[in-house]
């Protein structure tokens, strides 16, 4: 019965799942678990009562239901051996019954399972509870963050806060979002729509708009005949392309091919005639597609065709004939093209009638471009064929380059080269003059022109360019030249006059690089008129006379003439408003004025100049001299301490900043601070400056109401904090602020906190467990 | 035959051909879709047609999208009613206008700021440039514009004369131009109040009078029996200060003595300073007097050092006095300091008169050496332009537009600049008039092309066109203002009353932070602290693990770090070496010719601090 009776309690415990203590609520007393009945009870007190009676037992000791020492929760004393009672010892006697099959089974189940952990002590779970209720107190508080910040940084709060007042939005800007809803709008909608009335704009219904966009009747039946003609043209065009593309025959297809060349070489005789440079890219087409054919080898007499021809061609005239077609095509492919080369003379002679360089420079750029030397030679040789049949022609190169001045003078440094190079020639100057002869064969009228327009650097120039073009070709054309003389001898009058001092001048001129440089520099002086004071000028004349210092005095001397007697605009030409009446006591104050002036002028200066020196060894830092006499040597009376030791003790005072006026003679300005205007400048920099320039900035713009209009100064200074006077101010709620609608995404939030929370307590609770 | 399409010469791939196939032509009303011919955008048929709606909506959208990438201003909003807004979007701002108004100067380089610095600078920067296009835009209100007396072509203007200005001008303007025939009391000084409503007049033989001169209604007239040196309205046309031989007295506009100052003796000149209420006085005795005349105190008393002052003018702009003294040199001054602010030396021989523009930035002065001369004040105090005047100028006066009068012996001339910024170019007068007497005292009248002249032979009003602003500050200066508003604006200005010390050369200055307190600050507190809080903490290399924390390794970390620093530091001064002398370079290439280096120039001496040698070259 016992053991029935345990395992039912047993059960209760298992449904109780309070199965920790299991082993030690098993030592039960029968008596206390027995709740079956008063009777037995009675019985037992009954049975007690009567030993009583009995004098030998009479003083049992009465069973102790105290607290002892091992108490379990139950109240369950184990008395006794304190051994643990395993289920197994109560569980053997049931083995034998097959009643209790389920008993044993759900035991089974029980003891599968594992015990469940000791729970925590109260201070971990106090702690715990502690940072789960701070992680949610700081979650539910950070949704406030935002909100805070915004307020920070608000310019303006006004309190009570009000929900911001809904802008009552035209239905037009809400219509996109809008539905009809209710049965009505659903039914003028639906009536709206299939008439294709407009829903947004009721301007104009579609209809409406096409009908606007549409056309005269007119304009319309011109247009659709247009079309109509175009649409047909382009059908019997593409009906034809393909007729013609059905044709088999060879001879009718040659016969296109050569009326299609022939075509295509007219149109480039008239392209190069209208648009040269268009032209230009149809010949390298055209050029492209003859390297093609000539890569092909098409014509080479070695393909199918060919040879089979050739075996034909002794019998066979027409074979023969296309034989030799085909040679005669095979030749002029090998050939250059005769067209194209003379187009590129062509573009050479167009080069050499325009020069606005020297040629000498246009070749030397030439052979540095020429991707081809040997063949650039060849074309140089052509250029200058063509430059000797130009250079009779008419000034025109020679007044172009007085325009690109300039870049002449770019192209110094090659000249300079050829500088070198004319030093040879120069026992030639015979041969130069008439070569300048040979220029003035142009018209006298443009000469005169040139002679106008040219200064004397840009003759220079001309000199020296047609000397070099002169140079480089004059070995070979020497008899040309000879021949030239004897008309140029003639009216070589005019231009000897220009360019002979420039010739005389030649043998002590500029011979290295930096002369030439030099040369250029003293043109440009020339040519902006730059204005060197009289004095310098002077000063080179005669530098070794005069020492610098001096110089440096004249200067100031110029300085003070600046200064105080300042280029005064000549008296007479004033407009002197009417006669001066010069009354008697005026005299008398002018000629007082005179004496003034007369003893004025240089004790101002000098007594000013004293001031000033004085107010700058005033305001100076000071030396501290810290020697003592005596020290270290003799002392007394008209001793002084040696200068070593003078400068030993002498602490320098760091040099101040430079003096405001420094640089200005004329003026004092005090150094010292303003120490009242400075109690009312700022002192301190305000937070998030780091430098106070920065500050500066932000404070540089006046609020008041005098440099403002009344908008901007109101907007300037609008206060921080505005309380609307007779509202409570009630503290901050949620809806206020708008966040009614999102409680969701927060509890969700708080659910993820929580997740990422438990974690962090599980793993806490391993610990403990392990511990 | 140009318009069909040519057909190609080798056969297109099969793709294509199907493309052209698909391809239909162009009709007159796909302008818009139609624009690239190929296959149908796929997506537009696969869509499931939307209500329409919707669509047009999304469409007008994209449209505008495509059209104006950054619309700058809003498009106006279709409304239900069609109605729409003719100007939308913000009044359009005039940029060259505004740009007179900017305050920060945007050029200057600032030392980069941090996030939350920047944000500020932002926000002041928009600030002022909204304030700065506001200030623009309402400059549409100042309706007057003004002009100058153009002469027809070489016509020269200063011989125009004013009875042909009375003759061609209205008869208001006309009212203007009026003579006060007042031989008995002498050479007279005149004051123009600060609206230009009312004129002071004080005779040297003690005729004192103050009136409206547009109504000519006299307010009072006395005769103080004392020679009267010079006379200046104080802030408003209620008070009036007269230098009278001994005394400064202060009357009111009825002519009764209100104040005697006896600490102000023998002054012989007065300006007010109506911003700091301060009356400013120059006395034969040498000193520079500030008379503070709202509380009555002095504020300050300087001692010139320069002997008789007798020449006074005040800068608008900054509120300094300038004196011209005898040695020909005109000092500044203000009241917190007790020497000069600055010294200039202008002429050869003693300074007559000295005027200074309303911008503060030219002044004009006239010695006796017979030359008139514009200085430039902004910081160079250098001579702009000179001129030798036959007489010399005894008195000079600025107009509000920068035009200046000299008046000599009974000759007044005006001349003016090109512009309203630039110095008034002394090559050609603008105005000449002669005088009954010499001229005594110049004004120029505000808001009003009127120029006071008082003389020996009374007061003469001569109309100047041109010469003054044409738009007053109604809550400033009101010429038409009422008793009331007058009162209401004198308790105003009193509250807004500059305190004395402020006054110094650059008054901008006081809106810089005071730097060297600042920097005193920082060092007591380093001091205090035993350390620099802000400076930049020195590298602490981090714990490593592994055994790769060991001190070596934890030295060779920190080295490594300080050598890169130090390497940066080399780099950055080598470069900026390298770009000075590139500067160098080019500046010896764009050095013109004719001051090309000599081999004489190692002689030069480096600097010349003090000019010694110009001192030296006098001497000799």
């Amino acid at each position: 019965m016992k053991a029935t009776k345990a395992a039912k309690g047993l059960l209760a415990f298992s449904q109780q799942e309070d199965l920790v203590d299991l082993p030690d609520n098993f030592p039960l007393s029968g008596s206390e678990d027995e709740g079956d009945g008063d009777g037995e009870r009675k019985h037992q007190k009954l049975l007690e009562a009567i030993s009583s009676l009995n004098g030998k037992n009479r003083w049992k000791i009465p069973e102790r239901s105290e607290a002892s020492l091992k108490l379990s929760e139950f109240n369950v004393s184990s008395e006794g051996s304190g051994e643990k009672v395993v289920l197994a010892d109560l569980l053997g006697p049931v083995k034998t019954s097959t009643s209790l099959a389920v008993v044993k089974k759900q035991l089974n189940r029980v003891k599968s399972k594992k015990t469940v952990e000791l729970p925590l002590n109260k201070k971990e779970v106090e702690q715990i509870n502690r940072e789960v209720a701070f992680s949610k107190t700081t979650q539910t508080l950070s949704k406030w963050d935002p909100i805070v910040l915004k307020n920070r940084q608000a310019k303006q709060l006004v309190f009570p806060i009000e929900k911001e007042p809904s802008t009552i939005a035209p239905i037009e800007h809400m219509f996109s979002n809008w539905k009809a809803r209710t049965p009505l709008e659903q039914e003028v909608f639906n009536l709206l729509h299939k008439n294709k009335q407009p829903v947004t704009d009721p301007l104009l219904t579609p209809m409406e708009k096409a009908s606007l966009k549409a056309m005269s009747l007119e304009e319309a039946k011109l247009r659709r005949a247009e079309l109509q003609r175009a649409r047909a043209l382009q059908s019997y065009y593409e009906a034809r392309a393909r007729r013609e593309k059905k044709i088999k025959s060879k001879k009718y297809h040659k016969i296109v091919k050569k009326g299609k060349s022939k075509k295509a070489l007219k149109d480039f005789e008239l392209l190069r005639k209208v648009d040269p440079n268009a032209a230009l890219e149809e010949l390298e087409k055209i050029e492209k597609a003859r390297m093609m054919e000539r890569m092909s080898l098409k014509h080479q007499n070695s393909g199918k065709w060919a040879k089979s021809k050739a075996i034909m061609a002794k019998y066979d005239l027409e074979a023969r004939q296309a034989m030799q077609e085909q040679l005669a095509k095979n030749k002029e492919l090998t050939q250059k093209l005769q067209v194209v080369q003379e187009s590129e003379e062509e573009e050479v002679g167009a080069e050499e009638e325009e020069p606005l360089v020297p040629d000498v420079v246009n070749e030397v750029q030439m052979s540095v471009d020429g991707p081809n030397p040997w063949m650039r030679r060849s074309c140089n040789s052509n250029a200058k064929e063509d430059e000797i049949q130009a250079d009779p022609d008419p000034g025109q190169p020679l007044e172009l380059v007085t325009n690109e001045l300039s870049e002449s003078e770019e192209d110094a440094k090659p000249m300079a080269e050829e500088e070198i190079l004319l030093k040879e020639f120069e026992e030639r100057r015979t041969l130069r003059k008439r070569s300048e002869h040979n220029h003035s064969a142009k018209p006298v009228g443009s000469q005169e022109e040139t002679d106008s327009n040219s200064q004397e650097v840009l003759s220079e120039l001309k000199v020296l360019s047609q000397k070099l073009n002169k140079e480089n070709h004059q070995t070979k054309k020497q008899k040309k030249h000879s021949t030239e003389t004897v008309c140029g001898v003639q009216r070589g009058e005019p231009i000897p006059e220009e360019e002979e001092p420039l010739l005389l001048q030649r043998p002590k001129r500029a011979q290295t690089l930096e002369e030439l440089e030099e040369l250029g520099r003293e043109e440009c002086s020339e040519h902006t008129e730059f204005p060197r004071p009289a004095l310098e000028d002077q000063m080179e004349r005669n530098p070794q006379n005069q020492p610098k210092g001096k110089k440096k005095k004249e200067e100031q001397m110029i300085n003070l003439q600046n200064l105080l007697t300042t280029k005064s605009p000549s008296v007479r030409s004033l407009a002197v408003p009417t006669t001066i009446e010069e009354l008697e006591d005026e005299v008398e104050r002018d000629q007082r004025q005179m004496i003034k002036e007369a003893f004025a002028g240089d004790d101002v200066i000098k007594e000013f100049l004293k001031e000033k020196r004085a107010a700058v060894e005033a305001n100076k830092p000071k030396d501290v001299d810290l020697t003592l006499p005596g020290w270290g040597e003799w002392g007394g009376m008209g001793l002084k301490p040696s200068a070593k030791k003078r400068r030993r003790f002498l602490i320098k005072a760091p040099e101040g900043p430079p003096r405001k006026d420094k640089n200005l003679p004329n003026v004092i300005i005090n150094e010292k601070r303003n120490i009242h205007a400075a109690a009312h400048q700022v002192r301190v920099l305000p937070y998030p400056f780091t430098h106070h320039q920065q500050f500066e900035r932000t404070i540089q713009n006046p609020i008041g109401s005098t440099w403002n209009t009344q908008r901007a100064f109101q907007k300037l200074t609008t206060p921080k904090v505005v309380t609307k006077p007779g509202h409570i101010i009630k503290p901050i709620r949620a809806e206020n602020v708008g966040y009614r609608s999102s409680s969701r995404s927060d509890l969700s939030v708080m659910q993820s906190g929580q997740k990422g929370l438990s974690k962090h307590h599980q793993k806490k609770l391993k610990k403990t467990s392990v511990d | 035959m140009e318009m069909v399409p040519k057909p190609r010469s080798h056969a297109p791939a099969k793709k294509d051909r199907l493309r052209a196939k698909r391809k239909k032509p162009r009709r007159y009303w796909e302008q818009e879709s139609g624009a690239s011919p190929g296959p149908p955008p796929k997506k537009r048929s696969s869509r499931p047609a939307r209500p329409r709606s919707s669509q047009v909506l999304r469409r007008s959208r994209i449209s505008r999208k495509a059209q104006v990438p950054k619309p700058e201003r809003r498009k106006p909003e279709q409304t239900l009613s069609g109605a729409q807004d003719p100007f939308p979007g913000p009044a359009p701002a005039p940029l060259e206008v505004s740009r007179k108004f900017r305050r920060i100067d945007k050029s200057k380089p600032l030392p980069s700021p941090k996030s939350k610095t920047r944000s500020r600078l932002e926000a002041a920067e928009a600030e002022e440039e909204e304030a700065s296009v506001r200030a623009a835009r309402s400059e549409l209100l100042l309706a007057e514009q003004p002009g100058f007396l153009e002469g027809e072509d070489g016509e020269d203007t200063a011989k125009i004369l004013q009875a042909d200005i009375v003759e061609a001008v209205d008869i208001a303007s006309a009212a203007k131009h009026f003579d006060l025939n007042l031989r008995q009391f002498g050479p007279y000084r005149l004051n123009y109040s600060r609206t230009g409503r009312h004129l002071a007049l004080g005779g040297r033989r003690g005729h004192v009078a103050a009136l409206d001169w547009v109504t000519k209604q006299l307010m009072c007239e006395i005769n103080v029996m004392e020679a009267v040196r010079d006379i200046q309205f104080l802030h408003s046309e209620a008070l009036l200060a007269v230098a009278q031989n001994r005394w400064l007295y202060i009357y009111d506009n009825q002519g009764i003595e209100l104040h005697c100052v006896r600490r102000c003796d023998r002054v012989t000149r007065l300006e007010f300073l109506p911003f700091h209420f301060l009356l400013a006085t120059a006395s034969e005795t040498g000193f520079l007097t500030y008379l503070d005349v709202s509380v009555g105190k002095i504020v300050a008393a300087l001692n010139a050092r320069a002997g008789r002052l007798s020449v006074m003018a005040q800068n608008p702009y900054n509120a300094v006095i300038h004196l011209g003294h005898s040695n020909g040199t005109v000092s500044l001054w203000s009241p917190a300091v007790k020497e000069p602010l600055a010294k200039i030396l202008c002429h050869r021989g003693g300074i007559r008169a000295v005027a200074v523009d309303s911008t503060g930035t030219y002044m004009a002065t006239s010695g006796l050496d017979h030359q008139l001369k514009i200085f430039d004040l902004r910081g160079t105090y250098q001579p702009l332009s000179a001129r030798t005047l036959p007489q010399g100028a005894g008195h000079l006066a600025f107009s509000q537009r920068g035009l200046l009068v000299a008046g000599m012996g009974d000759v007044v001339s005006i001349w003016k600049g090109p512009g309203k910024a630039s110095p008034p170019s002394l090559e050609q007068p603008y105005l000449t008039h002669r005088l009954s007497g010499h001229v005594h005292g110049l004004q120029f009248c505000p808001f009003e092309d009127v120029l006071g002249v008082g003389h020996s032979g009374g007061i003469t009003s001569m109309l100047v066109p041109g010469a003054a602003e044409p738009n007053f500050d109604g809550l400033e200066n009101n010429p038409y203002r009422s008793r009331k508003q007058r009162q209401e604006w004198e308790v105003k200005a009193l509250l807004e009353k500059v305190p004395a010390e402020l006054i110094c050369l650059d008054p901008r200055a006081l809106a810089e932070v005071d730097v060297i307190s600042l920097e005193q600050r920082k060092k007591e507190r380093i001091e205090r602290l035993g350390y620099d809080p802000d400076a930049k903490a020195t590298f602490q290399p981090k714990l490593k693990q592994k055994g790769r924390s060991s001190t070596a390794s934890l030295v060779k970390r920190r080295r490594k770090v300080l050598d890169k620093e130090h390497r940066d530091k080399v780099r950055q001064s080598l470069e900026e070496q390298e770009q000075q002398q590139q500067q160098q370079q080019q500046q010896e290439k764009t050095k013109p010719p004719g001051t090309r280096p000599s081999a004489l120039d190692r002689f030069v001496p480096q600097g010349d601090p003090w000019g010694i040698n110009w001192c030296l070259c006098l001497l000799s």
